[in-house]
């Protein structure tokens, strides 16, 4: 193998060694991750969302054929939301803007992520996933708002 | 050393290889056109496809199907059938190569009458629980199968070859397309058991239901490797075409067959890298295959070196001083070398493809990516990008050889894929920065995001939409261009002299100007090994993972309704 050939080759390495380096900082140092498997959460069917702590929320949504359900979510500033997704037909994805989550959605499995929303505003989030004739109407939002006293949603299942 | 750089091909070969270029061609013109569509859908621009009827979804699936499985592999399956006996001077048993061709065509045929009376609207991924015809299946595997048929001819040539030639080299460009067929026949016995043992009882109703996370870990088992099958053909190209087309040599003889060997190795342990932000997968897995990512990456980067160094050689040989000189002095608008531009300009793409699919390929990072419009930007600059070029370049080059005709419209030939090029970057450049502004990917955001009456509104995204749009139209006219010189060769009258039994062919082989023993890279035997134990190490706890988190299997549904198609 002759000198610049080699050079080459441990410089490559050495690049591909380096953007590891950054991938292990942000998951370790900075804590951003990707799902996981999670295996200790019973299967839902409905959407549900509550209070767990102060500023704290648990959001159990449904992705179904063509919405998800709730599709509209009003929190206050700074809640931090502990995020569940489903599905109850076929796979969909669900990523919200300008936030580090996306999630697939498929059935018989649950997939999870903690978000948190510092600044007010609406994030949209938009099936990502083909799922049908009418996909591109699938979507919904988190509003986040100064003043709100109690979380709401719309688009749910009515319960 | 002198060689000689012709043989003489079977008349029933030469047959087969300018029917398994030019049928393959008609339909990734079919493929393109719903490309076209796409872009038009996009941007709001047209409801309903004007000629061929059906919504964008439709057009999607014939565009993906017909352009990333069909097309590819045809052409891997008509490289390798060109250049194998070519290399070993040896001809192969023409009947298994037909019997080869016949199942592919009648695979793909198959496959796209599917999809084109819109029973197999379910995009390129066929993810379940979305359920296609059972003949959609079908035709899928009738391709696969015909193109392990090709391969399985090539071996035994190659091992008379050996047993004749102890202690020689095995030409490069047949170590490159064997690895090419090695990574595919391990990667497709994934997507057959999930065919075959999933899809296909279950969309013909002798199963209910289907475990939806396993069949599509089992479909990205097959689904990253596919992307090196797609590559490696023209990676064979780059090595052994381009530096005797540009004038000169290939640097170095030794890192071509330890990048072939580091693909065997590295392309299948990396599947999860798909399924980032998928459930019931655990996120130390994903970051291994993400490990093994950018191994995968390296060869990549020592084949950039290589082929730079081979050109800097050739542009030296001329007389290029300095530093910079020899980019420029190169056969960039030489029509007798119109083939230059299409390796070339495939390369200078995939830098861009290249750094992409680091980020893609980049654990946390993919969550910004994901599933957006960044996507198919990202893999337009790949497997429309380097792979199509080079594939578009070596059609024609073989065409003019089996057919023993004269390439026409050789200016024609040497421009589209200038054309192409501009259009590609205009066009992902609008799919990946509206990606990271959120655009998702597989919308028809025409109908929703792109329309100023939908509540969905996204004014944010119009821009890159119609960037593609103009990206699009351009990237067509260039392909047209070629369809003409490539059509035109096809139907052009034999020179009479040349009208004879058999087509000696020629290819410009490129000798090596650093020719290394390498004795540890002449056997796949020991890369096979060591691949099926990463893949076994890498792929175990997944599996595992899957099936410890799935809950219930999914009954089959429509794409046009939210009810089951059973109960």
């Amino acid at each position: 193998m002759d000198k610049s050939e080699k050079l080459a080759l441990n410089l490559s390495g050495l690049l591909l060694l380096v953007f590891f380096g950054a991938i292990m900082y942000a998951s370790v140092a900075k804590d951003i991750d990707v799902p996981t498997c999670i295996t200790d959460m019973d299967p839902f069917v409905t959407d549900t969302l509550f209070q767990t702590a102060p500023d704290t929320y648990e959001l159990q949504m449904v992705a179904r054929m063509w919405a998800f359900q709730p599709s509209v979510v009003r929190l206050p500033v700074g809640s931090t939301v502990d995020l569940y997704v489903t599905s109850q037909d076929i796979i969909h994805g669900f990523k919200i803007d300008r936030k580090n989550v996306n999630l697939m959605a498929v059935p018989g499995t649950i997939n999870y992520m903690r978000v948190t929303f510092d600044e007010p505003g609406e994030y949209l989030f938009a099936c990502h996933e083909f799922c049908g004739a009418a996909h591109h109407t699938m979507a919904g939002r988190f509003v986040i708002e100064e003043r709100l006293d109690e979380p709401e949603v719309e688009g749910d299942m009515g319960l | 050393m002198t060689q000689d750089y012709t043989f003489q091909f079977s008349k029933s070969s030469k047959y087969l290889n300018a029917t398994l270029l030019i049928i393959p061609m008609v339909l990734l013109f079919i493929g393109i056109y719903g490309g076209l569509m796409q872009t038009f859908f996009r941007a709001g621009i047209i409801q309903s496809d004007p000629f061929v009827g059906g919504d964008y979804y439709k057009g999607l699936t014939f565009h993906g199907v017909l352009n990333a499985i069909v097309f590819t592999t045809f052409f891997a399956v008509a490289l390798g059938n060109a250049l194998i006996p070519y290399a070993l001077k040896k001809n192969l048993n023409t009947k298994i190569a037909w019997a080869s061709g016949i199942l592919m065509l009648g695979g793909s045929v198959l496959a796209a009458i599917m999809i084109l009376v819109g029973e197999a609207t379910v995009l390129y991924t066929f993810y379940p629980p979305m359920k296609a015809h059972p003949l959609f299946y079908v035709g899928l595997v009738l391709l696969v199968v015909g193109s392990w048929l090709a391969s399985y001819n090539w071996v035994p040539i190659y091992l008379e070859w050996r047993k004749e030639n102890l202690g020689k080299k095995t030409p490069l460009s047949v170590v490159g397309m064997l690895t090419t067929f090695i990574i595919w026949f391990i990667a497709t016995l994934a997507v057959a058991v999930e065919i075959l043992f999933m899809l296909l009882p279950w969309s013909m109703g002798l199963v209910d239901e289907i475990n939806v996370m396993l069949a599509r870990t089992l479909f990205w088992f097959f689904g990253h490797p596919l992307v090196y099958f797609w590559l490696l053909p023209a990676y064979v190209m780059y090595y052994v075409f381009l530096p005797k087309i540009s004038g000169g040599k290939l640097y170095s003889d030794m890192a071509g067959r330890l990048v072939f060997m580091m693909f065997i190795l590295f392309s299948i342990p990396v599947g999860t890298h798909h399924q980032y932000m998928d459930p019931a997968i655990g996120a130390q897995w994903k970051l291994l295959h993400g490990i093994f990512t950018f191994a995968v990456a390296l060869p990549s980067l020592i084949t950039a070196f290589t082929i730079a160094a081979s050109l800097e050689y050739s542009a030296r040989l001329r007389g290029s001083k300095g530093y910079f000189n020899w980019l420029w002095n190169q056969p960039y608008f030489d029509k007798e070398k119109w083939f230059f531009p299409y390796l070339i300009l495939g390369l200078i793409i995939f830098i861009f493809g290249g750094i992409g699919g680091i980020v893609n390929a980049s654990y946390q990072m993919n969550t910004i990516v994901h599933n957006t419009a960044w996507i198919p930007g990202h893999f337009h600059l790949t497997v429309a990008g380097p792979v199509l070029l080079a594939f578009l370049g070596g059609s024609l080059y073989l065409i003019g050889q089996f057919m023993n005709k004269e390439i026409r419209l050789k200016s024609w030939a040497m421009i589209s894929p200038y054309v192409y090029t501009i259009g590609l970057f205009i066009m992902s450049y609008g799919l990946k920065v509206g990606g990271l502004k959120g655009m998702p990917r597989r919308t028809n955001t025409g109908a929703s995001y792109a329309n100023p009456d939908s509540t969905l509104f996204q004014p944010d995204w119009v821009f890159y939409i119609d960037l593609s749009v103009v990206g699009g139209i351009i990237m067509f006219v260039g392909i047209v261009m070629y369809l003409v010189s490539f059509f035109g060769t096809v139907f052009a009258k034999a020179d009479p002299e040349t009208r004879e039994e058999g087509a000696t062919v020629t290819f410009p082989i490129s000798e090596s100007l650093h020719d290394e023993e390498a004795k540890w890279l002449r056997n796949f035997k020991p890369y096979i090994i060591i691949a099926i134990i990463l893949i076994v190490l890498s792929y175990t706890p997944v599996i595992y993972d899957v099936l410890q988190a799935t809950y219930e299997g999914s009954l089959p549904f429509s794409p046009d309704s939210p009810v089951p198609l059973r109960d």
